[in-house]
C-alpha cells in the first residue's frame, strides 16, 4: 500500500473525532472522540516513520500514548468531579466560571 | 497482495467503528465501538512494521484506557439520556460544513504533499522492538525520563480531583448518621 493510503484514512479518522467534538453533548464522548483524535495522529506518525525508514516516529508516537494515559486519568478525574457537584455529564451544564 | 486486502478490510471496519461511536446514545457502546477501532489501528502498525507500538496499542488504550472509560461510565451512570439540544444556534450545521471543509483540506493536503502512489521505502532495520529501544534509551532518555515525572504528577492530580473535600464527606456522614440504626449493628 502506498503511505498516502495510510495517512488519508488517519485524516477521515481525525476529521471524524473532531466532528464527534463539535456536536456531542455528553462529557465523555466527547472525551473518547479526543482519544480517536489522538490515535489517528499517532497513525500518521507511524505512517510517516516508514516512509522514512526511520523509528523516531514511532518513538514519538510512543510518547504520544504515554501523555494520552496521563491526560485521560486527570481527565476522567476532573468528569468525576464535576458530576460529583453538578449530577450531570452534559458539557451545556458547565457554563458558569464558578463552582 | 495480502497487504493491501489487509489494509482495505481493517480500514473500512475502522471507519465504520469510528463513525457509530458518533451516533451511539449509549455511552457504553460508543466505548465498545472505540475499542474495536483501537485494535484496527493495532493491525495497521502491524502493516507499517511497527510490532512494538502494536503491542502498546493494545496493552494501554484498549486494555488500561477503556477500562478507565468504562468504570467512569458506570460509575456516572449509563442511564442517563443525553439532551441533544443546541444552546449555541445553528451549531451543528455549521459543525458540519465546517467538518467537510477539514476532511476535503485533509486529503488535498496529503494528495499535494505526500502524493497517493509513491511507492514505499524497505525499513531500516529487521528488528523493531531493539530499533527502538535503541532510540528511546539514547537519544530520547531524558523524555523518556520526564515522562515518568508526569505519569506519577498524574497519577497524584487524579487522587486529589476525585477525592471528596472534608464538607462533603461531612455531609454524608450526617446523612448516614440520621438514618435509622441498623438492626444487627450492636449499639
Amino acid at each position: 500500500m502506498p503511505i498516502g493510503a495510510y495517512l488519508i484514512l488517519s485524516g477521515v479518522l481525525f476529521s471524524i473525532g473532531t466532528l464527534g467534538v463539535l456536536v456531542r453533548k455528553n462529557a465523555l464522548v466527547i472525551f473518547m472522540s479526543v482519544e480517536l483524535q489522538l490515535n489517528a495522529v499517532n497513525l500518521s506518525l507511524v505512517a510517516f516513520a516508514r516512509r522514512l525508514g526511520e523509528v523516531d516516529g514511532q518513538v514519538l508516537a510512543f510518547f504520544s500514548m504515554v501523555v494520552a494515559a496521563a491526560e485521560v486519568v486527570v481527565g476522567l478525574a476532573i468528569i468525576v468531579s464535576i458530576f460529583r457537584r453538578r449530577s450531570s455529564a452534559d458539557v451545556d451544564e458547565v457554563s458558569v466560571m464558578r463552582w | 497482495m495480502g497487504e493491501v486486502i489487509t489494509f482495505w478490510i481493517t480500514a473500512t471496519v475502522s471507519v465504520g467503528a469510528a463513525a457509530f461511536m458518533l451516533f451511539q446514545r449509549n455511552a457504553v457502546h460508543a466505548a465498545l465501538l472505540l475499542i474495536l477501532n483501537q485494535f484496527t489501528l493495532a493491525v495497521l502498525f502491524v502493516l507499517l512494521d511497527a510490532p512494538f507500538l502494536a503491542a502498546v496499542q493494545v496493552i494501554v488504550y484498549a486494555g488500561a484506557i477503556m477500562v478507565l472509560f468504562l468504570f467512569v461510565i458506570m460509575f456516572l451512570g449509563v442511564d442517563r439520556r443525553e439532551v441533544l439540544r443546541d444552546r449555541i444556534r445553528l451549531q451543528r450545521p455549521a459543525a458540519i460544513a465546517l467538518w467537510v471543509f477539514l476532511v476535503a483540506a485533509v486529503i488535498f493536503l496529503i494528495q499535494v504533499g505526500v502524493g497517493l502512489s509513491e511507492p514505499r521505502l524497505p525499513p531500516a532495520s529487521g528488528d523493531n522492538v531493539r530499533a527502538v529501544a535503541r532510540v528511546l534509551f539514547t537519544d530520547f532518555v531524558f523524555p523518556f525520563e520526564v515522562t515518568s515525572v508526569l505519569l506519577i504528577v498524574a497519577a497524584i492530580a487524579a487522587m486529589v480531583l476525585a477525592r471528596r473535600t472534608g464538607e462533603e464527606e461531612a455531609e454524608t456522614r450526617a446523612a448516614t448518621r440520621s438514618a435509622p440504626p441498623r438492626p444487627e449493628e450492636p449499639v
